[in-house]
């Protein structure tokens, strides 16, 4: 399914198509035909790709094909054993989590993974967590605490999820501790904004010492469609609201939110996953490697400091 | 319309024209308050027992050892996103202030609470929904720093709708903030109680407020995650008679202790006696 602002883009790439197969089939010249509308195309993309609105960029970061947490830990880790359960109630499907290498590196992962197709969508609950989940989010940093592996999480929510069980259940509760659970690692912590940071239970697992964001994501205290309903009393006004809250990486990065963007392919991470993975491995690797030489308690007052400084206010 | 109002006026009864000054009606029951008498039952009904929001200060009297409250909150708000709806962020806090008369959403300070030294916030939500933002989350950090430091209790009534959508990733990373600035009081070994009111929700609920030692919540008080208008728009069911409530939370094992308000002092002291480490024995004081 193309996106709406990718239409035009689209169109000119299927008469080129075309032509090219005009060419094969009747062997007439339409080389210089096709190389103009090759270089318009390429100017259409950069016009379109270089300018895109938060509001693309948040259709972006739910664009179908995006890598999930599964997919990059799949591509980017070796041996990654998936375990489940936070042996009070359940296992959460929307947080997946375990232990793996990175470049031999020993680490403990977590985050949120959506489906791939509608299916897996459904049994996946859209990557929105129950408690249970955060639950076994915080077990795992347990894990990661006793043996002293860095903790990487993979942020890619809408929200945690709002209903009748997950309230029953505490999700309030949970999301608080899974906060103060992850606040107090005593190892390195990396968290990365796959696609959608969706407010509390984004955060729950993004209390790291570095937290990175793909250029196309979005992390925000509410989706843009609720804050439209609450603000402009109309879910349709997203747009504007996307616009209002600042959630783009590029503003995150100014307000001190996210410690730096990781680039993706042009047109989005979805158009060429493997090298977004790539993207993503490498800064991973980077951001290790400037936490190594830290201590227990240094890591944790570097943290501390980290989220003690966020804020805007007059004193 | 405007002859109507004109005879009114003239109407001689003084009697009628002090009906709104004095009287006032219970939202639950409908029963008519002598408002004298309604304030000084703190704000609860004396015939059904609802517990009406209460206004900030009077919050601080009925928790504060007269004359020991010492106001510390000073931080006013910002506009870092530039943000606008149908209205700017920054007219909407001019308004808020001009109202309540407080630069934020929160009113704080030291005080002795039954003899037990104490930092005490009170969110406050007549001030945009009582929403956390830069300020409100700067102040209870501050709050916690200085309990810590002075080896004062924490006690934190929440009255809030969530973190503050127009200062947006801002407000949510003051979640983080308050949470972690609580590890102080745990090295320091000193009480953190929350007191929740109607209503408490969002990113409040689902930080400071859900991690203290001993929790309290109002009688009928809304508690919880989502907002019930969010969860029926998700399930698209009608929600359970009493979801979300004090007694939901309590039966559900989310809080320590529902409780009225005209004994909430009295166990707030004694949660704190019990907890404060500096306090010697000394039941039934």
């Amino acid at each position: 399914m193309p996106l709406e602002f990718e239409k035009p883009i689209l169109e000119l790439e299927k008469r080129i198509q075309e032509l090219k197969e005009t060419a094969r089939t009747t062997g007439v010249d339409l080389e210089a035909e096709i190389r103009l509308l090759e270089e318009r195309l390429a100017r259409l993309k950069r016009e379109i790709y270089g300018n895109l609105t938060p509001w693309q960029r948040v259709q972006l970061a739910r664009a179908p094909g995006r890598p999930t947490t599964l997919d990059v830990l799949e591509k980017a880790f070796q041996d990654f054993l998936e375990l489940h359960g936070d042996r009070a109630f359940a296992d959460d499907p929307a947080i997946v989590g375990g232990l793996a290498y990175l470049e031999g590196q020993k680490v403990v992962v977590v985050g949120h993974q959506k489906g791939r197709d509608t299916k897996e969508n459904l049994q996946r609950n859209f990557g929105m967590p129950h408690p249970e989940g955060y639950r076994k989010a915080m077990r795992l940093m347990d894990l990661a605490d006793r043996f002293g592996y860095p903790f990487l999480s993979f942020i890619d929510t809408p929200g945690a999820y709002p209903g009748v069980s997950a309230e029953e259940r505490g999700q309030a509760w949970v999301i608080a501790q899974s906060i103060q659970r992850m606040g107090r690692l005593r190892v390195p912590a990396v968290a990365v904004i796959l696609g959608e940071g969706g407010s509390g239970g984004a955060l729950a697992i993004g209390v790291a010492n570095r937290v990175l964001i793909l250029e196309n994501a979005w992390y925000s205290v509410i989706s843009p469609e609720s804050c439209a309903a609450i603000l402009w009393r109309d879910a349709k006004e997203a747009p504007k609201a996307a616009e209002a809250l600042k959630l783009t990486a590029q503003d995150l990065l100014r307000f001190k939110v996210v410690d730096a963007i990781i680039p993706e392919p042009e047109g989005g991470a979805h158009k060429d996953p493997e090298r977004a993975i790539q993207n993503i491995k490498e800064a991973l690797l980077k951001t290790l490697e400037e936490l190594k030489g830290l201590s227990p308690e240094a890591l944790y007052q570097d943290r501390y400091r980290r989220f003690r400084a966020l804020g805007v206010y007059q004193d | 319309m405007a002859l109507e109002r004109l005879f009114r006026r003239k109407r001689p009864s003084g009697e009628n024209r002090d009906i709104p000054e004095l009287w006032t009606k219970c939202e639950a029951c409908g029963a008519q308050l002598y408002k004298k008498e309604f304030k000084e039952n703190l704000y609860v009904c004396p015939k059904c027992g609802h517990h009406h929001r209460m206004p900030v200060w009077e919050r601080v009297e009925s928790l504060a050892d007269p004359g020991t409250f010492q106001e510390t909150t000073r931080l006013a708000p910002l506009d870092p996103l530039g943000f606008v709806d149908t209205k700017p962020y920054a007219e909407r806090l001019q308004a808020y202030q001009k109202e309540t008369g407080r630069k934020d959403a929160i009113l704080g300070g030291t005080c002795q609470i039954g003899g037990v030294p104490a930092v005490l916030l009170v969110m406050d939500y007549a001030f945009a929904g009582g929403s956390m933002g830069s300020v409100v989350g700067e102040e209870i950090a501050r709050g916690v720093e200085k309990a810590a430091e002075e080896g004062r209790a924490l006690v934190i009534v929440a009255a809030s709708g969530g973190a503050r959508m127009q200062e947006a990733a801002l407000s949510l990373m003051q979640m983080a903030k308050t949470v972690m600035s609580l590890d102080l009081l745990w090295q320091k070994r000193l009480p953190y109680v929350s007191i929740l009111t109607d209503p408490t929700t969002g990113g409040v609920t689902a930080s400071f407020a859900a991690l203290a030692d001993v929790i309290f919540a109002e009688p009928g008080a809304l508690i919880g995650f989502a907002g019930p208008r969010v969860i029926r728009q998700t399930i698209r069911q009608e929600l359970p008679e009493g979801f979300q409530r004090a007694e939901f939370l309590l039966k559900h094992g989310m809080v320590d202790r529902v409780t009225d308000r005209r004994r909430l002092k009295g166990e707030v002291v004694r949660a704190l006696r019990h907890l404060h480490p500096g306090v010697p024995y000394a039941p039934g004081v």
